[in-house]
């Protein structure tokens, strides 16, 4: 437990003791690079815009992350039971996931004027969505025909397979996607917060650091977004552990 | 009166090169209670067989029959078991063996279920193992999970498709005295696909031996060995005598398919 725990931090304060000695090393002043000792300011000045904005970059992730698994869940699903849909779906979602997502920004406002939360949780979602359906189609697609065999042998149904066999061996795959999809949906939000012009949340934060020079402030937003990437991954670990677990191996 | 009839059974698999002809004109009668072994050349449609008697698939031609009646879908009464155990790694070995007890038999009380898998697996040596995972056993206790969920919904057939191919052989010899005991408290008819004489000497009641592919019933031998069989049979005169003569039937069938690939 302390080595867990331990471990991590120390490796975090190392790289915090690094930076601020690079800065000082190079003699930079804080409006060309900002040093972690000159973040406790800018946190204690701003806190309240911290707390609203970080709650209104979560939630928001979170909400396009939830969708994302929605819909990712589904078209793996159709993409892992039927090799038409494979076949026809997956050109188009590579080349939808190849496209640079801040291109859609200036689309998306423009299709949905003004609704800015909406705006930003779709940009979240699109931006997730992608590893977790190839992650269940490959799943499910991959499953030994044998495991499919013990039950239909005894008549039952597809559906009786699925969430017997094919939901709980799949879930191991969708974990490892779901990990990289809620740093993805994160970015997703920010992109849209800091593009946008009334953007809200930490990326918003960020954006009026960066017009008024303020490094302090925008480095602390970035320690910040980087404090809530880390949060967020860990919770999707947490989850996993409880749904999951059985698939871990202790490495030794 | 035979529980398993398999009349005229012919099947070809569709590839893009053209059809491949897997079964042809096959013959195989099991008398209920009874053993059958069946051997021959790897690749020869072996595990289609076990597909087309489980239901899973049915044949371009030919019929297959268990119990009078026509198999034409999957049936409750049938138990499987394969090479590759695939026992379900989230589950413990318990909930793994009650698993088509869920399917076959979704009102029975969980603790009825629990009673009946505990006596299986004390009859395979898996007492005590019942709370684990299956990634903490052993290949051959996986093996006996498996056997027990193949047969704990009390199936009048068990199919099982090389379960001991993957095992070392003295696990092997365990696992057929193992099968052995079984038979005797249980009271299955027997399918068992395998390319190892020994065990198809050991414990079948009749040994088939298919020819190469497209396979067809080359030769059944009746195995006259006593019932209460241990390993030291194999090396009398007897089981010795059989050994040689499915050695060159294998030879034979082996010979009809030679230098094609």
């Amino acid at each position: 437990m302390v080595r867990r725990i331990g471990v991590p931090v120390l490796a975090i304060l190392a790289f915090l003791a690094l930076w601020e000695l690079v800065v000082w090393w190079n003699g930079w002043p804080n409006y060309v690079m900002a040093s972690p000792s000159d973040l406790p300011a800018a946190y204690a000045r701003f806190w309240n815009l911290f707390l609203v904005g970080a709650w209104q970059t979560l939630w928001r992730t979170v909400a396009g992350l939830a969708l994302a698994v929605v819909f990712g869940t589904i078209l793996g699903m159709v993409m892992g039971f039927s090799r038409i849909a494979r076949d026809a779906l997956y050109p188009l979602l590579v080349g939808f996931n190849a496209i640079p997502k801040a291109t859609l920004v200036p689309v998306l406002a423009l299709l949905f004027i003004g609704q800015h939360d909406f705006n930003t949780v779709l940009m979240a979602f699109l931006i997730s969505f992608f590893p977790i359906a190839v992650s269940v189609s490959i799943g499910l697609s991959t499953l030994e025909p044998e495991y499919r065999d013990i039950l239909r042998a005894l008549g039952a149904s597809r559906f009786t397979i699925f969430r017997k066999i094919a939901l709980p061996k799949t879930l191991p795959e969708f974990f490892g996607a779901l990990k990289v999809a809620v740093t993805l949906a994160f970015i997703g939000t920010n992109l849209v917060e800091i593009v946008s012009p009334h953007g809200r949340g930490l990326g918003a934060l960020f954006q009026s650091g960066a017009t008024n020079g303020d490094y302090p402030l925008m480095f602390a937003v970035l320690i910040a977004l980087a404090a809530l990437g880390i949060a967020l991954y860990y919770a999707v670990v947490a989850l996993e552990r409880v749904f999951a677990g059985w698939a871990e191996r202790d490495i030794t | 009166m035979n529980l398993i009839d398999i009349k005229g059974v012919t099947h070809a698999y569709r590839t893009p090169s053209g059809p491949l002809p897997v079964l042809d004109n096959l013959e195989i009668g099991v008398p209920e209670g009874t053993f059958a072994a069946v051997v021959g050349p790897s690749g020869c449609g072996k595990s289609t067989l076990t597909r087309l008697v489980a239901g899973l698939m049915t044949p371009d031609r030919g019929e297959v029959w268990l119990h009078g009646e026509r198999v034409r879908s999957p049936r409750k009464t049938v138990g499987m078991a394969f090479q590759n155990p695939v026992l379900l790694e989230w589950r413990t070995i318990l909930d793994n063996v009650i698993l088509p007890l869920e399917i076959v038999a979704p009102r029975m009380p969980r603790a009825h279920r629990i009673a009946r898998a505990e006596e299986l697996l004390a009859l395979v040596g898996l007492s005590g193992f019942e709370g684990k995972k299956p990634s903490e056993l052993s290949g051959g206790m996986r093996q006996r999970a498996s056997l027990c969920r193949a047969i704990v919904h009390r199936p009048e057939v068990l199919i099982m498709d090389e379960p001991f191919g993957a095992l070392d052989n003295f696990t092997r010899e365990d696992l057929w005295q193992t099968m052995r005991d079984l038979r005797a408290k249980e009271p299955f008819t027997c399918v068992l696909i395998t390319h190892d004489l020994r065990e198809s000497v050991f414990l079948g009641d009749q040994v088939v031996v298919l020819s190469g592919r497209p396979a067809r019933t080359q030769r059944v031998l009746p195995v006259t060995l006593p019932a209460d069989r241990t390993i030291d049979i194999l090396y009398t005169p007897e089981a010795v005598d059989l050994l040689h003569v499915l050695r060159d039937e294998i030879r034979i069938a082996q010979g009809r398919d030679g230098g094609t690939h």
